[in-house]
């Protein structure tokens, strides 16, 4: 039951619970409580919304940022890891196989935001190699989901 | 002047689905829950193939019965879901959707007088197809208390020495009744004895809600040389667009139906036979999403309906849902005409499948689940307001 209440709530988990109920044919008890039991093990690790900004005026300034580390003796590179990821204006934190080591994301309100927190915070570490800041200029799907207009209905009109 | 047009052509009615529809696309604010074809998209992977065939210049004819490579994808889907087995160079022909195999299976079988058994309500294809193939359709009318399935009295009561055919089509549209193993093996016994031929549609097949699934009427023991399995990509991949289906059966059938599709169609279309390949080898997953997004809304429209006390029983199948209007004390066309004039929802009158419609309305839940609700809302409105007049 836990996959399907996930599969269905990662595409909307503002779904009504009862009506989930009625949807996977359990009771609304067992759907709540395996919801609960879910958050406390952090199998579902947060409730986020995907927001076109652009549409209410507000410039943000989006980057992925390519960083190259030293491991660290014992830790790897998790305690690198941490120290980023700690910034609320660090979105994500992916460790990555091939030319470089960390994916950084980066939500700033201007360029110039972005890039303060580049060469004066990350570049700035120790353990920091090099970093290579790439801006975000459009979003196209974020989450699975497409930042466009919703789809219209297009069937026609067919007989039989 | 002479009479330009051929009787029997006259005779036969237009679908009685149309008119509903015609004043939905008018009025504005309207909901639809009468169509008949998945709200989903083609799966991208399809779709992708299907332009990747035509920039590798893949714009001829195929053979007539279709390429070698799908013939043998259908075999072997066929094979891995429902334990069909069938060859691919001598027993499969790929057609212009279902409905062109339901017609040419007809014409390839018919004498005239034949009889045709057609449970109704079904699918408005099959009559005027038997009619066209010099047939003579025989309805047998469906019980809803036996939740619309077909019963082997039923069968009996309709045979006379000159039946040869039984359409069986189950998944059912519009009713989204199912056959499970135990009817089945019923009619098979009606089948053998009266040495009929079956025409069994399955393009609803992979829309089957049971724990047991669908069960394939020519895997029962006898039944393979008697049957023409029907099914395509339409439903079970959201391809309504691509116009694809296939026939399977006995040898001498399906070559006599190749050369009726010979001569009249040539082949299906190539870019759809090309998408189908790969939708038959890496579809299953986006299948199996399909379907357990459709089970949920059925299982709420059911909970909705039993909500507002509009009494319906379970359908397993396809993606319609056929409640029952009878206690409303009014027709089902007059049912629907109301429903759209007052809440402005659309469904389609039972009636519109067969006399034995009368008293239901099909609801088909190929909708996004935002859209149901609205339109399900409007409904209790109009139950509640009837009800109580």
């Amino acid at each position: 039951m836990r996959e399907k209440i996930l599969t269905f709530i990662e595409k909307n988990s503002r779904i009504d619970l009862k009506e989930l109920a009625v949807m996977l044919g359990v009771d609304e008890e067992s759907v709540v409580t395996t919801l609960q039991e879910m958050e406390e093990e952090h199998v579902i690790c947060g409730y986020h919304t995907i927001i076109d900004w652009d549409k209410v005026g507000i410039e943000k300034v989006s980057a992925m940022i390519e960083v190259r580390v030293t491991p660290q003796r014992g830790m790897g590179f998790d305690k690198v890891a941490e120290r980023i990821y700690n910034y609320p204006e660090v979105n994500s934190v992916y460790l990555i196989s091939g030319g470089f080591d960390l994916m950084v994301t980066l939500e700033g309100k201007t360029l110039r935001e972005v890039s303060q927190f580049v060469s004066e915070k990350l570049s700035t570490l120790d353990t920091v190699l090099s970093t290579k800041t790439n801006f975000i200029l459009k979003k196209y799907k974020d989450h699975g989901t497409v930042i466009a207009e919703g789809e219209k209905d297009e069937r026609q009109l067919v007989q039989p | 002047m002479r009479d330009p047009l051929s009787k029997r052509i006259v005779s036969i009615e237009p679908s009685g689905i149309r008119k509903f529809f015609d004043v939905v696309n008018e009025m504005k604010d309207a909901i639809s829950l009468g169509v008949g074809e998945p709200d989903f998209d083609t799966p991208w992977f399809i779709r992708d193939e299907g332009i990747y065939s035509l920039e590798r210049g893949r714009t001829f004819y195929t053979s007539n019965a279709g390429l070698k490579e799908l013939k043998e994808e259908i075999t072997v889907y066929l094979n891995r879901r429902f334990q069909l087995s069938y060859s691919p160079a001598k027993e499969v022909i790929v057609t212009v959707g279902g409905s062109e195999a339901i017609d040419i299976a007809m014409r390839a079988m018919l004498d005239p007088g034949d009889e045709v058994l057609i449970p109704e309500p079904c699918y408005v294809s099959y009559l005027p197809c038997a009619i066209l193939a010099n047939g003579t359709p025989v309805s047998i009318e469906l019980k809803a208390e036996n939740e619309f399935r077909l019963t082997a009295q039923e069968v009996l009561d309709a045979v006379t020495d000159k039946t040869k055919l039984l359409v069986l089509p189950f998944p059912n549209n519009p009713t989204g009744a199912v056959m499970e193993r135990k009817d089945l093996e019923a009619i098979a016994k009606v089948v053998a004895e009266k040495d009929l031929y079956v025409i069994s549609d399955e393009i609803y097949a992979e829309l089957t809600y049971t724990e047991e699934g669908h069960v394939s009427f020519a895997t029962l023991p006898g039944m393979r040389e008697r049957t023409i399995t029907i099914n395509g990509f339409s439903k079970s991949y959201a391809m309504t667009g691509w116009r694809l289906g296939y026939a399977c059966g006995p040898e001498e059938i399906i070559r006599e139906m190749t050369k009726i599709h010979q001569y009249c169609i040539m082949c299906a279309p190539t870019t759809s036979q090309y998408a189908a390949v790969e939708a038959l080898r890496r579809g299953d997953e986006e299948v199996e999403k399909m379907r357990e997004e459709y089970n949920g809304r059925r299982r709420y429209l059911l909970h909705r309906f039993q909500e507002m006390g509009l009494p319906c029983f379970e359908p397993y199948g396809a993606f319609y849902v056929f409640p029952d209007i009878r206690k409303l004390k009014m027709t089902s066309e007059e049912f629907a005409t109301k429903l759209l004039e007052q809440e402005k929802v659309a469904v389609v009158p039972g009636t519109a499948f067969g006399h034995s419609g009368e008293g239901f309305i099909r609801i088909s839940y190929a909708y996004s689940l935002s859209n149901l609700k609205i339109a399900l809302d409007r409904m209790e409105h109009f139950i509640k307001h009837e009800s109580d007049r």
